[in-house]
């Protein structure tokens, strides 16, 4: 879990000719993608080209029409619900609003993962929920609230704590920094990759932040016509040949992402060397 | 991949340090919770030596912590010997948000939250008829507003919605009437053919369906399938703020939507609670013929020599009153939603349970009353 993070060599999701259709309408064909332990992987693509999906998929909500997901190396799809179970205490999900359960506290919705898969004493129950609520940058206040009373912002970080609750080694974000203002989402940013840092976890972003692609993401895959068309840093993809990443990167929004994370690098590079 | 090994913390006596072995992590923490490792107390300086430590989450990070705090070392920062950068990581990240600087809010327990929920709920149902009576109020404000040309009245959604609670609820109503109807006679049946009095259940059948049992059902009914739907109805649209955006377009949500509902509502209930009345007595017609040899003819005839037309009014005049109940209470519970899917569930039961309990409590303080003039 810590130590192997900087090693990339490792495959802990193996995507392999993933097909995915509504109906007629064909979402993902013939689609490969890997991501190796302790990288940050940031998957983009237009509104419809199947990023949620492909995340659905991956965590084994939907089963694709073929192909196959490996993660740590066991079939998702194929798998029997005991190894299910297995994996499952593995990873964690943040779902677009949090998915927090509305008729629990915050707090208690942190106890779940904790009290389903692990016997603990309740005193252990309690203080581990109480970190993770903390760890996710919530205030120690907010854990005796109902979601209905917290705001957009605190919903995510909330549904961050529950998600964190079984420490997974593989973490799903689901476009978490849409809906919330300018500096909150670069706090929350901030916050994945502070985690990211000490608690040495995968991340399978997807995302529309171009902020966010700059700002946490070691690899970018970007999802086109059903298929991942390049999956690599972040500086060969801008300058990667395809419509839609043209459009995207050399777009007004994605030069001003780019010379904002320019700026942000520049500045720390000052300080550190100022001290 | 080897099994790990428990976690342990020991002190080490010849050199002075305290050594933590095997994997600290969320499958250990039970057993470290129940025999936690027991640790002298050390000076602040203790050296500790990580270099057998396996794995390490948070859980364990945690309990790491208070274990070392057990034995007086609070301070962290290169107190470690072999400790793996990453873990340190961890630990210091644990360890910062480990502090609790916010108050704990407060929750009671026992009596004391006894009485805040007695309390609660008396608000509760204070402030519930309340905003019932204001509504009540706002809503005749609007419908007097129709004579004075002040709010329009919607035709298109009066007659869907007249078609909505009234046209498609003619067959549930006439079928449950007249198996009702039929239940009263059998019950006449069982009960005056002793006394050799069956002849009556011809006027046990018509009192019954024409005073209570006609409106009262198709009340009950309505309550059950159009007033929760009302509540559904415009509750949804609450949740989605189109009742925002209808008033910030400059339009009267009561206009819009209560008042067609409302017509609509008054309209059809008593048309439906005269479908009822005859389908009652259709069916306690058909028993009597069975059962009891009474034929239609001489249940007709018997019906009108003995049961007079007052019946059918008294019946019929409480049907309006209860229609403008169920809508008005269905309307107002939906206005009512906040929020969440979940707001408008809540709702729509509440709508069907406070309409019912409306419907019997006046349709008893109707019996009193026309008991006291004689009708």
């Amino acid at each position: 879990m810590s130590g192997v993070h900087d090693t990339h060599t490792e495959r802990v999701i193996e995507v392999r000719g993933l097909r995915s259709s509504f109906g007629k309408q064909v979402v993902h064909d013939g689609l490969d993608l890997d991501v190796y332990r302790g990288e940050v992987l940031g998957v983009i693509g237009g509104s419809g080209a199947g990023k949620s999906v492909l995340l659905r998929t991956v965590i084994g909500l939907r089963d694709p029409q073929a192909g196959s997901v490996k993660i740590f190396g066991e079939d998702v799809h194929g798998a029997q619900s005991t190894q299910r179970q297995r994996f499952e205490r593995r990873i964690g999900v943040l779902f677009q609003d949090g998915a927090l359960f509305s008729s629990l506290t915050v707090l208690e919705n942190v106890r779940v993962p904790l009290i389903e898969y692990y016997k603990l004493p309740e005193s252990i129950v309690e203080e581990l929920a109480m970190l993770k609520i903390r760890l996710a940058g919530l205030p120690t206040s907010a854990a005796h609230k109902y979601p209905s009373a917290l705001s957009g912002g605190m919903r995510k970080r909330a549904g961050l704590a529950r998600a964190l609750a079984l420490d997974p080694e593989i973490l799903f974000l689901d476009e978490p920094t849409s809906g919330l203002d300018p500096s909150s989402a670069a706090a929350f940013d901030e916050l994945i990759a502070t985690l990211h840092a000490s608690l040495g976890f995968t991340v399978f972003l997807v995302t529309h932040d171009l902020d966010s692609l700059y700002g946490i993401c070691e690899r970018v895959a970007v999802l086109s016509q059903g298929k991942v068309v390049i999956a690599d840093t972040i500086e060969r993809v801008e300058n990667f040949d395809e419509p839609w990443i043209k459009g995207c990167f050399q777009g007004p929004r994605g030069r001003s992402a780019a010379v904002q994370a320019e700026r942000v690098k520049h500045t720390a590079g000052a300080q550190s060397a100022g001290a | 991949m080897p099994s790990p090994t428990p976690p342990s913390a020991s002190f080490d006596n010849a050199s002075g340090t305290i050594r933590i072995a095997g994997s600290w992590t969320l499958a250990f923490v039970d057993g470290l919770a129940r025999r936690p490792p027991k640790l002298p107390r050390a000076p602040e300086s203790t050296r500790i030596d990580a270099s057998e430590l396996g794995a390490l989450d948070t859980a364990g990070a945690m309990l790491l912590l208070q274990t070392l705090r057990g034995a007086g070392i609070s301070g962290i920062d290169g107190a470690f010997d072999g400790l793996r950068e990453a873990d340190l990581k961890l630990l210091l990240l644990v360890l910062s948000r480990s502090e609790d600087t916010d108050e704990p809010s407060e929750r009671f327990f026992s009596f004391r939250a006894m009485l805040e929920r007695m309390g609660r709920a008396t608000a509760t149902f204070l402030g519930q008829g309340r905003e019932l009576l204001s509504f009540v109020g706002l809503t005749m404000v609007n419908l007097a507003g129709l004579v004075t040309g002040r709010t329009k009245l919607r035709l298109t959604s009066t007659v869907h919605h007249m078609e909505e609670t009234g046209l498609d609820a003619v067959p549930i109503v006439a079928l449950l009437s007249f198996l009702v109807g039929a239940v009263i006679a059998f019950l006449g049946a069982t009960v005056l053919r002793d006394f050799g009095a069956s002849i009556f259940t011809v006027e046990l059948v018509s009192y019954a369906f024409l005073r209570e049992f006609g409106v009262l059902l198709t009340a009950i009914i309505l309550a059950g399938r159009s007033g929760s739907a009302f509540t559904a109805q415009i509750g949804s649209m609450k949740s989605r703020e189109e009742l925002d955006a209808i008033a910030a377009i400059g339009l009267n949500p009561i206009e819009l939507l209560v008042l067609p509902r409302l017509i609509a509502l008054m309209i059809m209930l008593p048309l439906l609670t005269f479908i009822s009345m005859i389908m009652g007595l259709v069916g306690g017609g058909v028993v009597s013929m069975s059962v009891l040899d009474i034929s239609p003819s001489q249940f007709i005839t018997r019906l009108n020599e003995m049961t007079e037309v007052r019946h059918f009014w008294v019946g019929m005049i409480k049907a309006p009153i209860f229609a403008f109940l169920i809508a008005i209470v269905g309307c107002l519970e939906g206005l009512k939603v906040e929020g969440s899917a979940e707001s408008v569930g809540r709702r729509t039961t509440s709508a069907v349970v406070q309409a019912i309990f409306l419907v019997i409590v006046f349709d008893a303080i109707f019996a009193v009353f026309f008991m006291e003039v004689g009708l």
